[in-house]
């Protein structure tokens, strides 16, 4: 009988184990991050009003539902009328886009060439790339305004040298976006690579190579297909948060680098417009949702593969 | 194969050079004497004095190591349960959801995430009168929900790797669960939660979009009043502030590179 209680018991504490494994994180992230995005989304249908906080109540019973509804869609009748977010939204699409080819273009001879090296050497070269990304994020993007201002240091080198006479403007400029965009991505680019890309058999490769396979053929035939689920997961990684990216278009970008998160950055805390602010967040998720949904897809299948 | 690895070389050592050399420079202008930059006005380190007598920064950086500790240790728990309930725990329903809101941090934009977060603490603050001020308490919050997500990739590869015959004995000789976790699976994966804190602490005294959104008025972190300084051009105090701080993550990453290296060295000794 004493037994069967602390059978009983036992299995009681490991089911408690189990829950709280589970429930623990669950209920944490259905709280912080689940429930807020319905609100965004719930409050980018009410209207602003002066007032703390500054949006008509959720529920307003007073209302019929029609008349809600058709109050409700103010915000969104706005962004199809303002030229500014269609703009915005679209350049942060193009700039995202060229960032992250061009962080491909780098990344990708980067990830080889560390997979490629001696078993030894990897690992230091593979630190030698994360560690950048361990220091802070806004000092690395500041360290370029000094590089790239009108007295900065290019601009003194060539003046000194006497390449060019006056100061040519970098800072400011969408070319300073892009550099600011491809310069703290590029690990985000070169790990998933360098992780597909050492699991190729450079055997494989001899062996094309013997049969007569050109070098660009045996790319393209071997090493690029072994490295594609890399190449989407590290190109994902890109592009989704360089999307939305405020902090480099606000520092290193001029007046016309409209990019919808320095926008929807702008309207919360300068015009404090909160349901527009929402609004343009809940645009700015549906054009993600696709690119997360496959970077989801793309790590499962890879995961799979693996184990 | 001689010349492609040569044309491989170059490109990685520019590549190389273009993440490294902006580091390098802020570091050597920071000990410049002249406030401009095109100027070498001689080795100084006046910008450091400047900076401890910089009332504002310090207590910025006071608040940004406190929420950095804290948010780093929850993220660290919630993160290492999460990681166990991917790899440990058979499946259970709503697996694949839990997969999704999981690693969705890692991607989202944060000024989503961060406009997304103040809006539920007003919410909050509506319906049940919390969270009441928003300030030290909302940041640390909102920084535990998006790191625990890193810690939880961190830890869940770890146990991925981990063989799993010392846990399945220790089951078999009838060992409950939590013990087993407790005393055979918590060591191994120890290593992998202290480089998830480390992460965790490193992301949120960087976070400057998120902490924007869930501070309140009179809560500024040190990178609010960075983004504040810089906002209109190079200030030399902020070189001397990020020479400091880039010495410090050095600092921490070699020690925590070390205990793992010796943690690993020890590891494989007992395996042979």
């Amino acid at each position: 009988m004493a037994e069967s209680m602390t059978n009983h018991q036992q299995a009681f504490g490991d089911l408690l184990w189990r829950r709280i494994v589970i429930v623990l994180p669950y209920l944490w992230l259905i709280l912080f991050f689940l429930v807020p995005f319905a609100i965004v989304f719930k409050i980018s249908f009410s209207d602003p009003i002066v007032a703390q906080p500054p949006f008509t109540p959720l529920f307003d019973q007073s209302q019929s539902f029609l008349n809600w509804f058709q109050g409700s869609l103010n915000n969104y009748l706005f962004l199809l009328e303002d030229n500014l977010y269609w703009v915005s939204y679209l350049r942060s699409i193009k700039v995202a886009f060229i960032s992250t080819i061009c962080c491909l273009l780098l990344g990708y001879p980067m990830a080889y060439y560390i997979a490629q090296s001696a078993p030894t050497k990897r690992n230091v070269l593979l630190m030698l790339i994360i560690l950048p990304f361990w220091t802070s994020f806004l000092l690395r993007v500041y360290a370029w305004m000094g590089i790239l201002s009108t007295n900065g240091i290019i601009n003194s080198v060539f003046l000194w040298i006497g390449v060019i006479d006056e100061p040519i403007q970098m800072l400011y400029t969408n070319f300073a976006v892009y550099l600011g965009i491809v310069y703290t991505y590029l690990p985000f680019m070169i790990l998933p690579l360098y992780a597909n890309l050492e699991r190729l058999d450079l055997n494989l490769h001899d062996a094309a190579a013997d049969l007569g396979g050109k070098p660009l053929q045996v790319f393209w035939d071997i090493t690029l297909p072994v490295s594609l689920p890399g190449v989407i997961a590290g190109s994902l990684l890109v592009f989704i948060p360089a999307m939305g990216e405020f902090v480099i278009p606000a520092l290193l970008g001029g007046l016309d680098s409209l990019m919808i998160g320095r926008t929807l950055y702008d309207e919360f805390f300068v015009n404090r417009d909160w349901p527009l602010a929402s609004a343009v967040a809940s645009i700015l998720l549906l054009i993600l949702v696709l690119p997360m949904v496959l970077f989801q897809r793309n790590q499962a299948k890879s995961a799979e593969e693996t184990s | 194969m001689k010349k492609r690895s040569t044309a491989m070389l170059t490109i990685f050592s520019f590549g190389f050079a273009f993440l490294y050399v902006p580091i390098f420079l802020l570091i050597v202008y920071s000990f410049n004497d002249s406030r401009l930059i095109s100027v070498w006005g001689g080795f100084s380190t006046r910008w450091y004095t400047a900076l401890f007598e910089d009332e504002q920064i310090i207590d910025a950086a006071l608040l940004s190591l406190q929420v950095a500790a804290i948010s780093a240790t929850f993220a660290t728990i919630l993160g290492t349960l999460a990681g166990l309930a991917l790899t440990r725990m058979a499946n259970f329903r709503g697996r694949l959801f839990f997969t999704g809101i999981l690693a969705a941090p890692l991607v989202m934009p944060e000024v989503i995430t961060g406009l997304s977060l103040l809006l539920l603490f007003v919410s909050l603050q509506e319906l049940i009168g919390w969270p009441g001020t928003r300030g030290a308490m909302t940041i640390t919050i909102a920084h535990i929900t998006f790191s625990m997500a890193y810690v939880a990739v961190i830890v869940q590869s770890r146990m991925l790797t981990l063989n799993r015959s010392l846990e399945e004995a220790a089951m078999d000789l009838g060992g409950r669960p939590f013990r087993v976790f407790v005393d055979i699976t918590l060591p191994i994966i120890s290593p992998a939660m202290l480089s998830g804190w480390l992460l965790a602490f490193t992301l949120s005294l960087d976070d400057l979009v998120i902490a924007s959104f869930a501070s309140g008025a009179g809560s500024n972190t040190l990178p609010m009043v960075i983004f504040s300084k810089v906002k209109l051009g190079v200030t030399p105090d902020i070189n001397a502030l990020a020479t400091l701080i880039i010495l410090v993550v050095s600092i921490g990453i070699a020690i925590a590179g070390w205990i793992m290296f010796r943690q690993n060295k020890s590891l494989s000794q007992q395996n042979t």
